[in-house]
């Protein structure tokens, strides 16, 4: 499925979407490495949904505002952003800080959202767990440390990391250190408003995250009272992009 | 010239091979390679180095702030700048400085200074960093707002020693509703302020404004690399319309002064290496997290990692200017060599680095008093 590339200007900051397929709205919203190219689960999602892919502000070729400097800011953000654009009965999918700016969104407002994906999602802290520091990685690190399959870290490391690529790593890392530095990729307030999400909620979680541990995923189904949990085995960080099939069926069912 | 006897105050005791295994002593060292006996032996020795400044005829002595790391055993100057306070009656006291974005309250910085000021007759030389990159990993402070905390934090300072309190401070960061300090410093209009860099123009445009005139050191650095930030230092300053003094500028630089150029070599070598490619040696994501430089800066190190984050030898390092070594007629002409290509009228030199021990930093530190500084302070 094809996907329109356009810039938006909402609040003061350019927004570089990618848009594809028809049906049901659904809203993707990536991690702290940005969505540089479109996944193939989403290609596959676009073929039931109508895809919604935006960069951040602060990632890839979004803008990076003087007003974003907290994930707050990134909550209102979108749910301006769903308003402005017209969105509703929106499935939201979010993976890693995706999956913690859709959580900060939820508590606020969940009138134009129908139900939710989170996809090894940051924003809770679970007692006596302790993610990675991959603020301390080297990149080559994080690559392998982002999947359970290394072929996959093999072929990633193995690209040529153009100029351009080097700016928007830098750029992303650093909206990121922004967002999450302190408290380490978590919210400490957000557990006190979970309940807020009545919406019902799926989480996906690679068994072998060695990011953010699965040891997450049972304390945060706790907290969210319309929630189930899809546990991967023998999958990382990126569920959706390391088992796209197993991902799309559940996204779809 | 002014010259400064500066110490880190290593940890000395270092098991080096588990400091080398370990890939860097910042951040994550194991701090059961801390013995607090050595320390005490250490802490000892180091203040009694700093207190001989004194006696040797420095102008000023002066201390530092690192956190977390044996590298330096100053997790607070301001314990090390107040014993030496009370140990010294005339020399000058710098602390290089206050790390200030990683303070919760910079009202602390700003009263504690004035209470050494005040304690020492007017002796203190304030100093104010960002803290390096590692001890945001320590801390946890955001180093994408590193420079703003330091901008206001600093602002909140120079109004609580300058202006009649209390008055109310409304900032980003700081809020305070009744700024009173107590005590006042002694020194008028506030204790000089310098600012140590590692070199960065964001620094210097802010430093060299007409407003502030701050002193500028370069620390640890290329002879070339400071030659080329002390002149950008000046052309600034032309910018702003006015000439700068000399003062305004100052080189830190680690110094060994032996009997003869092969004898001091023969003695410098094994501390200075420890120094360099033990005690400074850090990974990239830990020297620079984000935000902590602009991502131009950043792409620069990246380019210089070879240089930067390899092994340098105690030859390389004479001769890139990284260290300055030789017998007293080497390490005058040098400096007097660099001094006419850079003018700086502050030189700051680091007599013990390392593991270099207490006999040899005495003699350093006699030998670099006694027959180059006199010369020194005259250019």
């Amino acid at each position: 499925m094809e996907f329109r590339e356009s810039f938006v200007e909402l609040s003061g900051c350019g927004v570089r979407l990618r848009r594809g397929g028809q049906g049901p709205a659904l809203l993707f919203l990536h991690g702290a490495s940005g969505m540089p190219a479109i996944l193939p689960c989403l290609h596959r999602l676009a073929e039931r949904f109508d895809v919604v892919v935006p960069e951040h502000p602060g990632y890839g070729r979004s803008g990076e505002p003087q007003w974003l400097e907290n994930i707050h800011d990134l909550a209102y953000f979108y749910l301006d952003f769903m308003e402005s654009l017209g969105l509703r009965d929106v499935l939201l999918v979010g993976n890693s800080m995706g999956g913690w700016i859709a959580l900060e969104i939820a508590v606020r407002d969940t009138s134009r959202i129908k139900a939710m994906v989170l996809v090894s999602p940051a924003g809770v802290k679970a007692p006596g767990v302790h993610p990675a520091d991959t603020f301390l990685m080297s990149a080559e690190e994080q690559v392998r440390a982002l999947v359970y399959d290394q072929k996959i870290a093999e072929a990633r490391l193995a690209e040529p990391v153009t100029p351009e690529a080097l700016d928007l790593a830098l750029k992303n890392r650093h909206t990121t250190a922004r967002l999450a530095w302190e408290p380490r990729f978590h919210d400490p307030h957000l557990p006190k408003w979970l309940h807020r999400i009545q919406v019902p909620v799926t989480i996906v979680w690679g068994e072998e995250d060695r990011i953010l541990p699965v040891g997450i995923a049972p304390y945060l189904q706790k907290l969210l009272r319309n929630s189930r949990l899809e546990i991967f085995p023998k999958c990382g960080h990126l569920p959706h992009a390391e088992m796209p099939e197993r991902f799309v069926e559940i996204v779809c069912g | 010239m002014r010259i400064v006897l500066f110490h880190l105050m290593p940890y000395a005791d270092l098991d080096l091979e588990a400091a080398r295994r370990n890939g860097t002593v910042w951040v994550k060292l194991p701090n059961r390679h801390f013995d607090p006996a050595k320390g005490h032996q250490l802490y000892n020795r180091y203040l009694d180095e700093l207190e001989y400044g004194e006696t040797l005829g420095f102008d000023v002595i002066a201390v530092n702030e690192h956190h977390q790391t044996a590298y330096g055993l100053m997790p607070s100057p301001i314990v090390t700048a107040s014993a030496l306070a009370r140990r010294t009656s005339r020399v000058r006291i710098a602390i290089l400085g206050s790390a200030l974005p990683l303070r919760s309250h910079p009202l602390t910085v700003a009263e504690e200074h004035a209470m050494i000021d005040v304690i020492s007759g007017g002796r203190l030389i304030s100093g104010f960093v960002r803290g390096i990159g590692a001890e945001y990993h320590t801390f946890g402070v955001n180093p994408t707002f590193s420079h703003d905390r330091f901008h206001e934090a600093h602002d909140l300072i120079v109004r609580a020693w300058t202006e009649e309190g209390p008055f109310p401070f409304e900032g980003r960061h700081y809020n305070v509703q009744y700024v009173n300090l107590w005590p006042r410093p002694l020194q008028k209009p506030h204790p000089p302020i310098w600012i140590p860099s590692q070199g960065s123009k964001e620094t210097i445009d802010w430093a060299a404004d007409p407003k502030r005139r701050y002193t500028y050191l370069q620390t640890f650095s290329p002879a070339k690399v400071v030659e080329r930030y002390l002149r950008m230092y000046r052309d600034t300053a032309k910018g702003f319309g006015y000439e700068p003094n000399d003062s305004q500028l100052g080189w830190a630089v680690p110094v060994y002064v032996g009997k003869d150029d092969e004898s001091a070599r023969r003695e410098a070598k094994e501390h200075f290496e420890v120094f360099r490619n033990v005690f400074v040696k850090m990974p990239l994501e830990m020297l620079l997290p984000p935000g902590y430089t602009s991502r131009d800066s950043m792409k620069n190190v990246m380019k210089a990692k070879a240089l930067m984050f390899g092994d340098v030898t105690l030859e390389q390092a004479i001769d890139l200017g990284l260290f300055v070594c030789g017998s007293p007629k080497t390490v005058l002409s040098s400096f007097e060599k660099y001094w006419q290509d850079m003018r700086f009228g502050n030189l700051l030199v680091l007599c013990q680095f390392g593991t270099l021990p207490a006999d040899l930093t005495r003699r350093n530190m006699e030998l670099f008093a006694g027959e180059v500084m006199p010369a020194l302070k005259k250019l």
